[in-house]
């Protein structure tokens, strides 16, 4: 048991949160990246690439880092507290996973180069927007023509689709909507012919599309894991998914946290700073409890993302998720609280904190529906 | 950063989790579980059996009968302690005054008092608390006065658990009336035998006699029962309060009530079924193992960190650990009075399991009891409130 970053971790750290602080260190840096078409500027993102970050979770053999969850959990923290709107977790961590993941020795060397090197990013469009959060409901239809597939479908809330080179998608070969067998993985190039995106900003400063399938021919050999097995994939994809973004929301209500406590210690009211009352001082207090159990929690998720057990990861990353969800919404509610007025504005950057930890909430599965995964595979302590 | 045990501290965990559930005698082990009342001769059988081993005190200086164990596995055997349902070694003895004795007492001290402390051949309870006195604790108006080779003691203890076992005291008393408040306090050992000690009981909200007003009137204690320095005294009730606060959490306990409420819950009748088909109550179950699941991160992390922490000092971030730490406690009873229904009502019941449904209630007279004991845990070793402000000032330097 050790806590403690290796040096090469701890200065990953350093280096994320130094570029972070520096390209991200305020409210108009922040709304000039969001103002670009894509929602982040494209030169920021080639600089994580020069870093080696979007090759970080990848093998060396493709060309990656090797990075494990800790690494991973390291970035995003360190990214979420400077609100970075660059899509790392749209293109390394989902997409990406489901390449590193599923991909064929020939599909990584085709992608992964791209991804890495910034030019060419990708996107997983796996939700449907009846399926709400259950990973099994796909709609999305695949019909087995000569070479390949046709599909049909919609995809829903895909993030960052606008900046990807490839999606890649999930549809049926096999079986009804709610099916866990017969869901099969598909790279699809974002221009291939039938494909067209819905794109829009999101409440968090992002941007996510629907993205339309009509007739789209996919040659067979686009074809990511094995046929009719793409669930297990996804369900993968979407635990990596939820420990990083446990990880992102540490570093958002660290950041956030610290405007607060900040703001105690300088807003002066009744002649004094206002951090001198008890009754405010509490709350500042009860705001770091939830940060260091969200923390702890985030630590879990990436100890057990990649646990052998299937049964035991599910449980364990949905245990995350409560815990986190739980924190984002008490300490993003508790700063806005504390700051006052000044925290409902939308000039003030820990307002922009506090609709990122609201949006995350509501991503890869909200608190109701993890807490009843918990609560269905029996919770978490043995009957002894 | 690796957050799986070794092979060895695993190895670890299976020798005392083995030796805790062979060693130590199911009753007194089912007692503990149950929230029953413990006989003096329970903590005492269980502490020698222990103390045979070596365990008793394994925090303690090797010298004094400590063992050569690193933070986690000291952690492990805590947290197994607590989940076979075993007594606390008293805490009294083994994590308040045996450190400070062992730390700041005097070789003779340590030599008369240290071996009987960890074989509980003398039972110890603590005066700190006073009427005027609580979390204000530097308030105390007891007073020592020295005249020749002793000192009269003067004055009132209260909230002194399991006082009526007691053979000794170690007690904070005024030596120095005219020094400022934390100032002139002396650390001094009282036998509970001496003229002028008088324990009276409180029951409190269980119903139970656990804790004890104790009046000191012109005690004679002879100045060698003086502990370090005259007037010293508050730093060495800082040193024990921040041992106390290792392992408060109790994460191991409230694993213990909860594993018990999910066995519990298979057999306790509901509607067509049973307890455990009800999803409403098992969800809220279900949050209350996550905030857990959270906190034993938590500890672990605090535990880590002790390696390079000076350990006379208390780690701020321990203040998490009581306030969660407790409120999960809290939790635990909540649920398990829950679970008992209306079957929690009867105090005290004859002819009960006269019936099969009865006999499956068997051990719900001592659910609403063990409740209302616990709402003790985020008011005692500094309330609740105490902790945000320690956090407040030392962490966030509001």
């Amino acid at each position: 048991m050790d806590f403690d970053l290796t040096d090469e971790q701890s200065l990953l750290k350093d280096t994320v949160r130094r570029w972070a602080a520096d390209t991200y260190p305020g409210i108009e840096q922040l709304a000039s990246a969001r103002a670009e078409p894509l929602g982040f500027p494209k030169a920021r993102w080639v600089e994580l690439a020069e870093l080696g970050l979007l090759g970080l979770p990848f093998a060396e053999e493709d060309g990656g880092f090797g990075g494990g969850p800790v690494e991973t959990l390291v970035v995003m923290e360190a990214l979420g507290r400077a609100l970075a709107p660059e899509p790392y977790l749209a293109s390394v961590i989902l997409g990406g996973s489901a390449v590193r993941l599923a991909g064929s020795p020939a599909q990584r060397a085709a992608l992964l180069p791209g991804l890495m090197d910034g030019t060419a990013g990708l996107a997983f469009a796996h939700s449907e927007v009846q399926a709400r959060y259950d990973l099994n409901d796909v709609a999305t239809a695949a019909r087995a023509v000569d070479g390949g597939f046709r599909l049909d479908g919609r995809k829903s809330v895909v993030q960052n689709a606008d900046a990807a080179a490839t999606l890649v998608v999930s549809a049926r070969t096999a079986g009804d909507r709610r099916d866990a067998a017969g869901i099969t993985l598909f790279l699809v190039p974002v221009d291939a012919a039938g494909v067209s995106l819905i794109a829009y900003p999101t409440q968090d400063g992002g941007r996510a599309a629907d993205v339309i399938l009509s007739d789209v021919f996919i040659p067979a050999d686009a074809m990511l894991g094995p046929e009719g097995e793409g669930l297990a994939i996804v369900e993968r994809v979407t635990e990596g998914a939820i420990a990083s973004v446990c990880a992102e929301t540490v570093g958002l209500m660290e950041a956030l946290h610290e405007l607060t406590v900040e703001y105690l210690k300088t807003r002066k009211q009744f002649g004094v700073a206002i951090g001198s009352f008890q009754a405010l001082q509490h709350q500042a207090v009860d705001m770091f409890v939830a940060l260091e159990q969200a923390r702890s929690m985030a630590l879990y998720a990436a100890m057990m993302v990649e646990a052998e057990d299937a049964a035991e990861r599910a449980v364990a990353l949905s245990a995350a998720k409560v815990q986190i969800n739980r924190a984002a919404r008490f300490v993003g509610q508790t700063a806005v609280q504390l700051h006052g007025g000044i925290g409902m504005t939308m000039e003030y950057i820990g307002a922009h904190h506090f609709r990122r930890l609201a949006m995350i909430e509501l991503m890869f599965g909200d608190t109701a529906y993890h807490q009843r995964r918990v609560t269905l595979a029996g919770g978490l302590v043995g009957i002894g | 950063m690796d957050l799986r045990f070794t092979p060895e501290e695993i190895a670890f965990r299976e020798e005392v989790r083995t030796f805790f559930r062979t060693a130590i005698p199911a009753e007194i082990r089912t007692k503990v579980s149950e929230g029953r009342k413990l006989a003096r001769e329970d903590y005492v059988t269980s502490q020698r059996i222990l103390n045979d081993k070596g365990w008793a005190v394994p925090h303690w200086p090797v010298e004094h009968g400590g063992q050569p164990w690193s933070a986690v596995q000291r952690y492990i055997f805590m947290e197994e302690l607590m989940q076979a349902a075993v007594p606390l070694p008293l805490q009294f003895n083994c994590f308040m005054v045996g450190p400070v004795i062992a730390t700041f007492g005097s070789e003779e001290q340590k030599r008369r008092f240290l071996p009987r402390i960890k074989s509980l051949e003398d039972w110890w309870c603590q005066g700190f608390s006073e009427p005027g006195a609580g979390s204000d604790l530097a308030s105390l108006k007891t007073r020592a006065v020295r005249e020749g080779d002793h000192y009269i003691i003067d004055g009132q203890k209260t909230w002194t658990t399991l006082g009526q076992y007691a053979d000794w005291m170690f007690c904070l008393a005024r030596t120095d009336p005219n020094a400022k408040k934390q100032a002139g306090i002396s650390f001094i050992l009282i036998d509970m035998k001496s003229p002028g000690v008088t324990v009276r009981p409180i029951i409190t909200i269980d119903g139970r006699h656990e804790v004890n007003e104790v009046f000191l009137d012109a005690v004679k204690v002879p100045v060698e029962n003086l502990v370090g320095e005259e007037n010293k005294g508050w730093d060495y009730a800082k040193f024990l309060l921040a041992n106390e606060r290792t392992g408060i959490a109790r994460i191991g306990m409230s694993k213990e009530r909860i594993a018990r409420i999910k066995r519990l819950a298979r057999t306790t009748p509901a509607g067509a079924g049973t307890m455990w088909d009800d999803i409403d109550f098992r969800s809220r179950l279900a949050s209350v193992e996550i905030e857990l699941k959270a906190l034993e991160i938590t500890q672990m992390r605090v535990v880590a960190a002790q390696a390079t922490r000076d350990p006379t000092k208390p780690d701020p971030a321990s203040s998490i650990l009581k306030i969660k730490g407790s409120e999960l406690q809290q939790a635990t009873t909540e649920l398990l009075l829950e679970l008992a229904g209306p079957q929690a009502l009867p105090a005290l019941r004859d002819g009960a399991g006269d019936n099969d449904a009865e006999a499956l209630f068997a051990w719900a007279d001592a659910a609403a009891p063990v409740y209302f004991n616990h709402r003790k845990v985020s008011i005692y070793g500094g309330s609740n409130e105490i902790q945000h402000n320690v956090i407040a000032k030392a962490i966030l330097g509001l």
